[in-house]
């Protein structure tokens, strides 16, 4: 909260209508920003001002400490927007969050926005309007293209989770699929994916068996070379495994609509929509 | 081992084994099948071997078609080998893992992933809980899969408990042991070992950070990492350069749909700053190959009226010349067009994602 990257971020929160109680740095405790109190401990901002859900914008190497320390003061909902946290970090914290109710997204990511009720993380405020759909996404700036292009059409979202691009992440595709299957507020569910790991297979797999609302999908790196982490560490063709062609396969086989041109994404969307007579 | 093919009939010598094997040194797999490996009986047929290795391009199944230009090799007695096997440990992404794994098969010597993909049934995994870390029952859970005789089961485990600890300790991605031998004498021995560390766990591991070498990376791209310009080069003739790494992916993709090629991959990070920006064009001009850029931005925090302008700049500094088109969107999107359309600098503006990336097609072929 107190460096230049999170005041902007605090900042921008609030105007969405984010409930923003205490901002936490180690040694920062006792000072105040814009009239909301900083602490040095997580479990002084839950004891003293009820916080509930958190943020991470620290960097990489104090980031799975930062998860761990919200994890043990009770924060049930975590948001991770810091990138290059090394995997085995990654790899511990969740077997650490195995098995309670504390909910991880990220880390690698632009974080959770619900129009209406506020967002936790750095997904620009002017791109989101409020509706009926579910927008779940390993990417950042992909991400609010397909938003601006929802928008653009009239059609609105009802809560944008970005699960972030690294190869191990608190909430994956399926998770978020499952959640939104049980979300009254959304009827149909975007998934943008990208080359790397089996999370689109996985989610196509729960999608057969568990979905009743619609997926339209856009699947990233159709041209990434293999063997080469394409910006995100998750992002890279291991093995002949994790090929784009694959997953927009397997997915259509679920019943998805795979979208081959991201100019499109948005339409499909309201095509599908318009077709169920959701809109 | 030697750069000089001169010299591998000297290291031949004085290994003082009757059989060597001459095995180049590239930072790839599959070098066997490649010709990249070869067995000499003698000094004179280490060094012709040498000859024939140094300097070739190899090209592996791991290598992509280009292949890399083999630079180093090293030389090692041939030794009677009675079986091969792999030994792995890499991280399993799937949902019900996150952790890493330990793979072994009795099927070692080439090309595990052919293995893999034909007869997966051939390779035994075992998942290693980090919070438990590694147990003998695990070794002899592989031991005994392989069949192999009852001497060599502990030691078996006692090399995987090793490898375990050399992965979680160094932040491996992967750490392989292919092949690890049986000799005639029923001793261990590995014959060759890949080890690929994560990237982003370096700085903790500031040894290992030292062991890079530039030389067998690509030259643009040992650049962009010094200049901290995000790029990966390609073959293409469109250069791109986009901010985030699935937009830049997804930019590569529409580029191929209009019908040209991309020329890399390049993301110029949540700033765009004029001096980035004018790093990556310094990047992408450097490759002969590149016809015509496309500059795909998305202006969330970051707006398109600065970035619009720090391309200009950029341009007028460099004297750009290669045809391109600036395709922006977001904040202040509108301005940027204005901004650019009115620049003496030539560009071709585009506003949506199909469009720009038709427009750049057109320009490079």
């Amino acid at each position: 909260m107190t460096g230049k990257e999170g005041s902007f971020h605090t900042r921008e929160a609030i105007k969405f209508g984010t409930n923003i109680v205490a901002g936490m740095t180690p040694g920062k405790g006792g000072q105040e920003f814009d009239g909301i109190p900083v602490f040095n401990r997580i479990c002084d901002a839950v004891e003293q001002e009820g916080a509930n859900a958190s943020g991470i914008f620290c960097p990489a190497a104090f980031a799975a400490d930062a998860i761990l320390e919200a994890a043990e003061a009770g924060i049930k909902l975590i948001v991770c927007m810091t990138e290059g946290v090394p995997v085995l970090d990654m790899v511990r914290v969740k077997k650490a969050l195995c098995g309670t109710d504390c909910r991880l997204i990220g880390p690698n990511c632009p974080g959770i926005t619900t129009p209406g009720a506020g967002k936790i993380g750095f997904m620009p405020n002017f791109i989101h309007k409020e509706g009926n759909v579910g927008v779940i996404s390993r990417s950042g700036t992909l991400t609010y293209e397909v938003i601006f292009q929802l928008s653009a059409l009239g059609i609105g979202q009802s809560t944008s989770i970005g699960i972030g691009g690294d190869p191990i992440v608190g909430t994956t595709f399926t998770d978020a699929l499952e959640l939104f299957e049980h979300d009254p507020a959304t009827d149909l569910v975007i998934l943008i994916g990208e080359i790397g790991g089996t999370a689109e297979e996985e989610a196509a797999q729960f999608i057969k068996e568990g979905m009743t609302k619609k997926v339209v999908s856009f699947i990233a790196g159709q041209t990434a070379p293999p063997g080469k982490r394409m910006g995100h560490a998750g992002a890279i063709i291991s093995g002949g495994k994790g090929t784009a062609e694959e997953k927009v396969k397997t997915l259509k086989e679920a019943g998805v609509i795979v979208e081959s041109n991201p100019a499109n994404i948005g339409m499909a969307a309201k095509q599908s929509l318009q077709e169920q007579g959701l809109i | 081992m030697t750069k000089r093919p001169s010299q591998a009939g000297i290291i031949a010598t004085n290994l003082g084994s009757e059989r060597v094997v001459v095995k180049a040194q590239i930072h790839a797999g599959g070098r066997g099948k490649g010709g990249g490996i070869k067995l000499a009986s003698s000094p004179e047929d280490a060094e012709k071997a040498a000859r024939e290795i140094i300097g070739m391009q190899l090209v592996t199944h791991q290598t992509g078609p280009e292949g890399k230009k083999v630079k180093k090799i090293l030389i090692e007695e041939a030794k009677e080998i009675k079986q091969e096997l792999y030994l792995g440990i890499t991280i399993d992404r799937s949902q019900k893992n996150e952790q890493p794994v330990i793979m072994a098969s009795a099927a070692g010597g080439m090309n595990i992933e052919e293995v893999a993909a034909k007869s997966p049934e051939k390779i035994i995994k075992v998942a290693a809980n980090p919070v438990v870390s590694y147990s003998n029952f695990q070794g002899r859970k592989i031991a005994f899969a392989l069949g192999l005789e009852k001497p060599l089961i502990g030691e078996l485990s006692d090399i995987l408990k090793n490898l375990y600890r050399l992965f979680i300790e160094k932040d491996a991605s992967l750490v392989e042991v292919n092949p690890l031998v049986i000799t005639a004498a029923n001793r261990f021995l590995a014959l060759d070992a890949k080890i690929t560390f994560d990237d982003d766990a370096l700085y903790r591991h500031p040894r290992i950070k030292g062991l890079r070498d530039p030389d067998e990376e690509d030259p643009l791209e040992v650049i962009a990492k010094e200049t901290e310009v995000n790029y990966i080069k390609l073959d293409g003739n469109v250069g791109c350069m986009v901010n985030g790494a699935g937009l830049a992916m997804t930019t590569m993709d529409l580029i191929k749909m209009a019908g040209a090629e991309p020329a890399n991959f390049l993301d110029v990070g949540g700033t765009a700053s004029p001096l980035r920006i004018e790093r990556a064009f310094r990047i992408l001009t450097s490759d002969k190959n590149v016809r015509a850029i496309l500059v795909n931005i998305f202006g969330g925090i970051v707006r398109c009226d600065r970035v619009a302008q720090g391309i200009i700049e950029a341009a007028s500094n460099m004297d750009l010349k290669l045809p391109m088109v600036v395709r922006l969107q977001g904040t202040n999107a509108e301005e940027a067009r204005r901004i650019m359309a009115e620049s003496t600098v030539k560009f071709e503006v585009a506003e949506g994602l199909y469009e720009a990336a038709e427009k750049v097609a057109q320009m490079a072929n």
